[in-house]
């Protein structure tokens, strides 16, 4: 479980939000949803401990991340798979060899096993046949695809993902969304997913936390979210272009 | 209060570095294509940078010191000292302070706008020790190699300019050994090793630290370029007081 408890965080004079207090149960998805410039990504960033609060703590599994030292903070961040925005996949090595990446270090695991769990895993996202294609061979949606695989190939217990479907046509952002359904379903994990596309999050989700005006300004889950009368997150989800149903 | 941060980040830089350098199964593989970036495939622009200051620095010797008193050995005497005490060792550097320090800083800046050493370190990976120590380690390593290299091919490039304006290579060689000390190519082996470590530090940190996508990217290689080859010229002359 992740629990976010009164973070603030400001960059310089520059205040992002504050105050942000919120749960993640095991085996949900939470899909954070705000304008661009929100803070929706430094939110995320602060859940792996990439950036450190001016206030308040992230506790996973009850353990303050912030207090951890390195070594102890590696350990947990074994634990996530983070899909990144461009995919940051590695250029220097292939498509195949991002995925394996993890498994020739964090594991004992011999050369045949490391090829048929990242096989397995690459063909979890449909790209079975990528070979040994290099990174710059790949389109924006292979990217955030194989991104994926390299995220669950170590079988985390919590995926992050920062803006999944973001700069995707809607026919390969619904590739992707398939793809976040099926992991939450099959590999039981809990999920918390940046994004403001809300076609996206309406289909993934089971909850749903609004950053707005510095704050967590609204949370609750998708059906709270068709009957909710607050203004600007109504208001937000009509921006976008999508008509609740 | 930028400075203090810029002192603080980088002393903070090699801490990290210092203590993950135990950490030898995260960096063994990248040690090795370092050792290959940094030193081997060096190699040519050294060894012309060597050849072309020997053989400057004998015709322009030979021109200035036109006096029937001194035996012409004495222009090997001062090329060969010159080359060992100082000239291959910060030429060199001064060279490649702008090919690998450019290198590292883009490589690493590069990785960090586009998220991958965020993805690193969310995998469990300490950063710094896949990407920092094995750069830095091959600059201390490999400076040494490649001062040695410059070294020869100046002498080399002095004998010929010699033999070509009339200055037999025996000659030039004689004086060479006359005024041979072990101890200056010491010497030049410890500027090599602190050279080495300060272009790939301060290259690391630019690259490591960039912020601001490709503009950002590009700033951090033009300042790790610059900052690499005025720390070169500070720690000569901080040497130089201290070692001769």
């Amino acid at each position: 479980m992740i629990e976010i408890r009164n973070l603030t965080k400001s960059f310089g004079s520059n205040l992002i939000w504050k105050d942000v207090s919120l749960n993640i149960e095991d085996g949900q998805t939470l899909a954070i949803i705000g304008k661009s410039g929100c803070g929706k990504s430094v939110l995320l960033k602060h859940i792996v401990a990439l950036l450190q609060p001016d206030e308040g703590e992230v506790l996973i599994d009850g353990r303050n991340i912030n207090d951890l030292n390195y070594v102890e903070l590696r350990k947990i961040r074994q634990r996530f798979g983070v899909l990144f925005q461009g995919g940051a996949l590695f250029d220097s090595i292939s498509a195949f060899e991002n995925v394996a990446f993890p498994l020739r270090y964090f594991t004992n695991l011999s050369e045949s096993e490391i090829r048929a769990k990242s096989m397995e895993c690459l063909t979890m996202v449909n790209l079975q046949n990528i070979g040994n294609k290099s990174t710059a061979e790949l389109s924006g949606g292979m990217r955030k695809r194989v991104g994926l695989a390299r995220a669950i190939v170590m079988q985390p217990d919590y995926l992050l993902y920062d803006e999944p479907t973001s700069g995707l046509d809607p026919e390969t952002s619904d590739e992707i969304n398939d793809l976040i359904i099926s992991m939450a379903k099959s590999l039981d994990i809990t999920s918390v997913v940046i994004s403001h596309d809300m076609h996206s999050v309406l289909r993934i989700a089971d909850k749903a936390a609004f950053l707005d005006e510095q704050k967590l300004s609204w949370i609750g889950t998708i059906d709270e979210l068709r009957r909710s009368d607050h203004k600007r997150l109504q208001s937000f989800v009509k921006a976008s272009e999508y008509q609740l149903i | 209060m930028e400075l203090l941060r810029y002192f603080g980040d980088f002393n903070l830089l090699l801490y990290r570095a210092i203590r993950s350098s135990t950490e030898f199964s995260t960096y063994r593989g990248n040690l090795v294509s370092e050792f290959v970036k940094t030193g081997f495939d060096s190699l040519p622009i050294v060894v012309l940078t060597g050849l072309f200051t020997g053989a400057v620095l004998t015709i322009q010797t030979s021109y200035q010191l036109v006096s029937s008193l001194l035996p012409a050995s004495v222009i090997g005497a001062i090329v060969t000292q010159s080359i060992i005490i100082e000239l291959s060792v910060a030429i060199s550097s001064l060279v490649l302070a702008g090919r690998i320090g450019a290198r590292i800083a883009t490589e690493l800046g590069t990785m960090r706008v586009s998220e991958q050493i965020d993805a690193l370190e969310t995998m469990g990976f300490n950063s710094v020790s896949y990407l920092v120590v094995p750069r830095v380690l091959a600059g201390i390593l490999m400076f040494p190699v490649i001062y040695v290299v410059c070294t020869a091919a100046g002498i080399g490039g002095g004998i010929v300019a010699g033999v070509m304006n009339g200055l037999p290579s025996e000659t030039f060689l004689e004086g060479g050994r006359e005024y041979f000390f072990a101890r200056d190519i010491i010497f030049g082996l410890i500027k090599a090793f602190v050279f080495g470590f300060v272009i790939t530090a301060v290259s690391c940190y630019k690259g490591y630290y960039a912020s601001g996508g490709a503009e950002g990217v590009g700033k951090a290689t033009t300042q790790a370029a610059v900052l690499s080859c005025v720390y070169v010229l500070l720690s000569d002359f901080f040497l130089a007081a201290v070692l001769l």
